[in-house]
C-alpha cells in the first residue's frame, strides 16, 4: 500500500523527509488550509521560500500530504515560473523584461550580463554566489529599466551599476575562499 | 515619538464610525504640520524608505515631536521624480529629496519653502487628472485603518448596510455604468446581477489582482496604497450579490501588496468590518488572500478560478460563465482591482454624480500607466474620453531628449501600437478597439523613433509564447511559429511569401484559440501592419532596421556569413 | 433536463438541453472533425478541430463543450472553418517529429486520417524539429514522446477511469510534455498500475505496446464507453 493511501484512511499528516525543523513550517501551512488539494500552490510557495527551491523529495511530500497525484504535483510546480526546480545562488538579480523596461533596453542589459558573465537568464555562476532571473514585469514601469537585487527594487539600471552589484558578490564568494598557506 | 494611533474597538454601527473617524481627525490636528513621504516602488527604489526615517529623526532631534507627523503615504504619481515627499498644508511637493535635505525641509515646514526641492504641482500632470479613485492623492497612511476611516473610509460600506438592500446596491451600479477595469469593459453591474440572480447556496468574491500586462502596475499602486477601500468595495460586492467568501488573488510578484493586503484584511476583521456580522448586522464576509505563482494566463477568469482551486492555470472554455458556475462550481463575481476601488464612490456619493464624468459608453476615470519613453512617466487617473495627445503631450509631458513620438502602446499583449495620425483618438473602450488596440488595465507605453515596431510586435510574440497554458493547439503552436517569423524578419531572413502567412496565421490564432491569451496573441502584430506595414517592408525587402534596433541604422540586419 | 430543436448544416434536429453539438450531430451521421475528444472521459477542448459556427455569434464554437439550446442554427462546414482545421492539424505535424512510414501506428492513427479527411497535401509551416525522447523503461509499453500531440486523452482516461493519475502535462506553452509522475521513467513511475489504457485512447502512436513494429499497432477505446456506463449505473 502506498504512502498515499495509509495516510488518507487514518487521516494522518505524512511524516516529514527528514528531521529539517523547518518542515513544520510546511506543514503549518498546510494544516492552515485544512490540508486541502486547493492548498497546493499556497504549499509549494512556503516550501520554495522555506528551502529556496522545490525538489522531488519536497514535491512527494507535499503530494503524499495533500493526497494529490504526483504528476500532478510536477505538473503544477512546472506550470507556473515562480516555482524553481533547482537549487539557487546565494544572491539573485532579477532583470524586468516588461514593456517598458524593453523599450528601455533591459534586454541590452542581459546581453552584456551573458558577455561579461556567461550567464543567461536562469543560470546561476559555478561558485553558486548568484543566480540571475527575469521577470515578466514588475510594475516598477516609471522607473525602467527596473530590477531586484536580493530582494530589493532598483530603477533606472544601466550596465555599470549592475555590473557593480554583481561584482561585488563575486568577490565576497572569493573573500570566502580558504586561503591556502 | 507617537506616529501611529491605534483604536482597539469595534464599529458596528454609522455612528460609530463617524465617532472614529472624527476622534482620529483630532488626533491629527494637534498636529500642526504633517509630511507624507511616498512610500510606492519607484520611491523606495531610490530610498525614500531612509528618508521617511530621517525625516522623523530630525523632528526628534528638534523635539519637535508634538507639532510634526511624518508618515508612509502613498503614490503620488509623478514617479521620474522620486522620492517625493508631501507638505499637505503648504500645498507642495518636494521632488528628488536626499536624506541630506531633511533638516531643511523640516525647518521649512512653518516658513519659505525649500525652493530647489520644489515640484511644480501646478503643471499639467497634475490639474489635469480627476482622481476619483486615487482621490486621497497619497495622502493616507497606506497601513493605517484610522486614517482610511477618518477619510471617510468604510462609510460607504455601512451605508449600503444599513440604507440599501442589495438589489438596491446592484441597481446603483448600473446606473453609475462602470465597466469593468480589468479589459473588456464588461457592465459591472450587470455581472453582479446576474450572480445575484443565481440560486445557490454559496458565492464568491473574487478580486483579481494578478496584473500581468507588462507595461501597467496601477492595480499595484491602488493595492498598496489604499489596500481598505479595495476590500470595501468587495465587502459591498459581496452584499449585493449575497457572498459570504471573498479572495484577492495577487501576483508573487507585488511583496509590498501582499503585506499591505493581508494586514488590511486583519486590521478590518479586529475593528468587525469584515469577517462575522459586519457592522453588527446578519452580513458576513471573510476574505483571504491567495498568490499566484507567474503565469499571466491566470489573469483570465477561468484560470484565475482553477489557480485558486490549487491546480494549474488553464482556462476553460465559456460558457458557463463564472457568474453561474465559478469557484468550486459555484457562483463567482471576478472583478479587477480597479473595477473595486471604483465601488465606494458610486455607493458614497451616488451613481447619478460618478455618472457625469466620462463619455457616454464609458462613464468614470481610468488609472493608467505611463511609461516608456515620455517626460512624466508615473500613473495617471484620468476621465475616460481624454485624448491620446492630451494623456501624452500635456500629462505625459511629450517624449523627451529630442526624440520623435511614434506609438503609443496600449492593452498589454492584447493591445495593439497607435501612430501619430490618431492621438486625437479619445481613450475609451470602443474608440480603442476600433484602432486595433485594446483598454486592457491601463499599461501605456510611449515610443520614440528609436523603436523598431517589428521588434516591438516580435517582444509581445515572445511574451504571449512564453505565457501559452499550452492547453489549445493553435495558441500553443500558433505564438511559437509567429514569434519565429518574426525573429527571422529582424533578422532580414523574412520573405515577403512568409509575411503572407504570418498573416493568415495571425487569423487563424485569433479565432480559434480558447481563451484571450491566445485570441488577443496576434494583434500587436495586426496592429504594426496596419500602421507601421512600411517597417516590415524595410527589414524584409531593404534588409535594413529604419530605427536602428535590429542593427544600426543604414547597416544591413542580416548576420555576416561565414567567410570560409 | 428538456428536448430543444436545432439546425446543424440545414438540417433540422432535437437534442438534450444537456447534450453538446458534437453528440447531438453524431446522432445525425454529421461528422465533426476531433482529435481531443474521447467518449467515456471529461472533455478537454484544446485541439480546436471541432470549431463550428453559430449563427448571432460572432466567435466560433468548440462543439464538444458547447451545449444545444433551443433554436440554435449550427453550421459545421464552411471554406473558414476548413482552412483553419487544415492549418491546426499542420502545427500538430510541425510540433513533434512525426514519421508515418516508421510509426507502429500507421494507418491506424488519428492524426493520419484526419489529415487525409482534411486533403493535407504538404504542410507550410516550418517542422521545429523538437529534441524529444523515447521512454521504454516500463515492461509493457512505450512513450514515444515524438508522436506526442498533447491532446490529454492518457491524463484524462488515467485520472477519470483508472484514478491512478500517473500521466499530466509538465510545463506550458511549446514547452508542455507529457511526464509520469514526477518526471521519472515510466517503468519506475510508482502511481502506474500497468492497465493499459492510456495506450488504448492515445490517438497516435505515441503510447504503444512494447514489440510492435511499423505498422502493427491497433488500439480500440470503445471499451471506455462501457467502463462509464457500469460506473454511473453504480453510483
Amino acid at each position: 500500500m502506498s504512502v498515499r493511501t495509509r495516510a488518507a484512511r487514518k487521516n494522518v499528516a505524512v511524516k516529514a523527509p527528514s528531521d529539517d525543523k523547518r518542515w513544520s513550517i510546511v506543514a503549518a501551512v498546510m494544516r492552515k488550509h485544512g490540508s486541502a488539494q486547493s492548498a497546493l500552490i499556497e504549499t509549494l510557495h512556503s516550501v520554495q521560500s522555506t528551502f529556496g527551491y522545490l525538489d522531488d523529495t519536497a514535491l512527494a511530500f507535499v503530494a503524499h500530504s495533500l493526497r494529490i497525484p504526483l504528476s500532478k504535483v510536477y505538473g503544477v510546480a512546472t506550470f507556473y515560473s515562480h516555482f524553481r526546480l533547482k537549487p539557487q545562488g546565494k544572491h539573485n538579480c532579477v532583470i524586468c523584461m516588461g514593456t517598458a523596461c524593453y523599450i528601455k533596453g533591459s534586454a541590452r542589459l542581459l546581453q552584456r550580463i551573458d558577455q561579461k558573465y556567461g550567464l543567461k537568464v536562469g543560470d546561476t555562476t559555478r561558485d553558486n554566489q548568484f543566480s540571475l532571473l527575469e521577470a515578466r514585469c514588475l510594475g516598477a514601469c516609471g522607473i525602467a529599466p527596473a530590477g531586484i537585487f536580493d530582494g530589493r527594487v532598483l530603477g533606472n539600471l544601466a550596465s555599470p551599476l549592475v555590473e557593480s552589484q554583481l561584482d561585488n558578490w563575486l568577490a565576497e564568494s572569493q573573500q570566502n575562499e580558504p586561503k591556502l598557506p | 515619538m507617537m506616529i501611529d494611533r491605534k483604536i482597539n474597538q469595534q464599529i458596528s454601527s454609522p455612528e460609530e464610525l463617524a465617532n472614529v473617524a472624527a476622534e482620529q481627525l483630532a488626533w491629527q490636528a494637534q498636529y500642526q504640520h504633517r509630511v507624507f513621504v511616498c512610500m510606492g516602488t519607484a520611491c523606495q527604489s531610490v530610498q525614500s524608505g531612509a528618508v521617511l526615517t530621517a525625516l522623523q529623526a530630525e523632528i526628534k532631534s528638534k523635539a519637535r515631536e508634538n507639532e510634526c507627523l511624518v508618515s508612509p503615504g502613498g503614490c503620488q504619481g509623478n514617479c521620474a521624480s522620486a522620492p517625493l515627499v508631501s507638505v499637505p498644508e503648504q500645498d507642495l511637493l518636494y521632488q528628488k529629496v536626499q536624506l541630506s535635505d531633511a533638516e531643511e525641509i523640516i525647518e521649512a515646514l512653518a516658513g519659505k519653502p525649500v525652493g530647489r526641492l520644489l515640484c511644480d504641482n501646478k503643471s499639467d500632470f497634475f490639474t489635469m487628472q480627476n482622481r476619483v479613485v486615487t482621490n486621497h492623492r497619497g495622502l493616507l497612511n497606506p497601513e493605517s485603518i484610522e486614517d482610511y476611516i477618518a477619510a471617510g473610509g468604510f462609510s460607504a460600506l455601512l451605508k449600503a448596510l444599513t440604507d440599501f438592500t442589495p438589489e438596491a446596491v446592484v441597481q446603483e451600479l448600473q446606473k453609475s455604468g462602470l465597466r469593468g477595469r480589468g479589459g473588456a469593459g464588461y457592465p459591472t453591474g450587470l455581472k453582479w446581477s446576474t450572480v445575484a440572480k443565481t440560486r445557490a447556496e454559496q458565492r464568491y468574491v473574487i478580486c483579481n489582482a494578478d496584473e500581468g500586462d507588462p507595461g501597467a502596475f496601477m492595480n499595484r499602486s491602488v493595492l498598496e496604497d489604499y489596500p481598505f477601500r479595495v476590500l470595501e468595495g468587495m465587502a459591498i460586492a459581496a452584499y449585493a450579490v449575497g457572498a459570504s467568501k471573498g479572495y484577492v488573488y495577487v501576483r508573487a510578484e507585488y511583496p509590498l501588496a501582499v503585506e499591505r493586503v493581508t494586514k488590511a484584511i486583519r486590521n478590518a476583521e479586529k475593528h468587525g468590518l469584515l469577517g462575522n456580522k459586519i457592522g453588527s448586522m446578519s452580513f458576513d464576509f471573510q476574505v483571504e488572500i491567495r498568490l499566484g505563482a507567474g503565469a499571466f494566463v491566470c489573469g483570465e477568469e477561468t484560470a484565475l478560478i482553477s489557480s485558486i482551486e490549487g491546480g494549474k492555470g488553464l482556462p476553460c472554455p465559456r460558457p458557463p460563465y463564472p457568474a453561474e458556475s465559478g469557484l468550486w462550481g459555484m457562483p463567482t463575481l471576478i472583478n479587477n482591482v480597479e473595477t473595486f476601488a471604483n465601488v465606494v464612490p458610486i455607493i458614497s456619493g451616488g451613481a447619478e454624480k460618478y455618472a457625469t464624468i466620462g463619455t457616454p459608453t464609458s462613464k468614470g476615470t481610468k488609472t493608467f500607466a505611463l511609461s516608456g519613453s515620455i517626460m512624466n512617466t508615473g500613473l495617471v487617473e484620468v476621465p475616460l474620453g481624454t485624448s491620446l495627445r492630451k494623456m501624452i503631450f500635456d500629462i505625459g509631458g511629450g517624449v523627451p531628449d529630442g526624440h520623435k513620438f511614434k506609438a503609443v502602446q496600449t492593452g498589454g499583449p492584447a493591445g495593439g501600437c497607435i501612430p501619430e495620425e490618431h492621438l486625437d483618438a479619445t481613450i475609451d473602450y470602443e474608440t480603442l478597439m476600433e484602432l486595433g488596440s485594446f483598454m486592457g488595465s491601463g499599461g501605456m507605453i510611449v515610443m520614440d523613433d528609436s523603436s523598431c515596431m517589428v521588434d516591438v510586435a516580435k517582444f509581445f510574440m515572445q511574451f504571449c509564447a512564453a505565457e501559452s497554458c499550452g492547453k489549445c493547439v493553435p495558441c500553443r503552436v500558433g505564438t511559437a511559429h509567429m514569434h519565429d517569423m518574426l525573429d527571422r524578419i529582424t533578422k532580414g531572413e523574412g520573405t515577403m511569401e512568409e509575411l503572407g502567412q504570418l498573416e493568415s496565421l495571425c487569423d487563424v490564432v485569433k479565432f480559434t484559440s480558447l481563451c484571450g491569451l491566445g485570441q488577443g496573441a496576434p494583434n500587436p502584430v495586426l496592429s504594426t501592419l496596419r500602421f507601421f506595414k512600411g517597417e516590415y517592408l524595410a527589414h524584409i525587402v531593404g534588409h535594413t532596421c529604419p530605427a536602428g534596433v535590429c542593427a544600426p541604422v543604414g547597416q544591413d540586419i542580416r548576420r555576416p556569413t561565414c567567410a570560409l | 433536463m428538456r428536448v430543444v430543436t436545432l439546425k446543424i448544416n440545414g438540417q433540422e434536429m432535437s437534442g438534450r438541453d444537456d447534450e453538446d453539438i458534437l453528440h447531438v450531430a453524431r446522432e445525425h451521421d454529421i461528422e465533426i472533425p476531433t482529435l481531443c475528444q474521447l467518449d467515456g472521459i471529461s472533455e478537454w477542448g484544446g485541439c480546436r478541430l471541432c470549431l463550428v459556427e453559430i449563427e448571432g455569434s460572432a466567435k466560433l464554437s468548440a462543439a464538444c463543450v458547447t451545449k444545444v439550446s433551443e433554436g440554435m442554427v449550427v453550421n459545421t462546414e464552411s471554406e473558414r472553418l476548413a482552412g483553419y482545421r487544415k492549418t491546426i492539424v499542420e502545427m500538430l505535424f510541425t510540433e513533434g517529429n512525426h514519421v508515418c512510414s516508421v510509426c507502429v501506428s500507421n494507418n491506424n492513427c488519428e492524426l493520419q486520417d484526419m489529415s487525409s479527411d482534411l486533403k493535407i497535401d504538404h504542410i507550410s509551416l516550418p517542422y521545429r524539429y523538437p529534441l524529444r525522447t523515447v521512454d521504454a523503461s516500463h515492461d509493457l509499453f512505450i512513450f514515444d514522446a515524438n508522436r506526442c500531440i498533447l491532446c490529454t486523452r492518457c491524463v484524462r482516461v488515467c485520472d477519470e477511469a483508472e484514478g491512478a493519475h500517473t500521466w499530466d502535462i509538465a510545463g506550458r506553452g511549446i514547452q508542455s510534455q507529457l511526464v509520469s509522475d514526477l518526471h521519472q521513467p515510466w517503468g519506475e513511475s510508482t502511481s502506474c498500475t500497468s492497465c493499459g489504457k492510456c495506450v488504448e485512447a492515445c490517438p497516435t502512436g505515441a503510447i504503444f505496446e512494447k514489440g510492435k513494429a511499423a505498422g502493427e499497432m491497433v488500439k480500440d477505446a470503445k471499451f471506455l464507453v462501457y467502463l462509464a456506463e457500469m460506473k454511473a449505473e453504480k453510483s
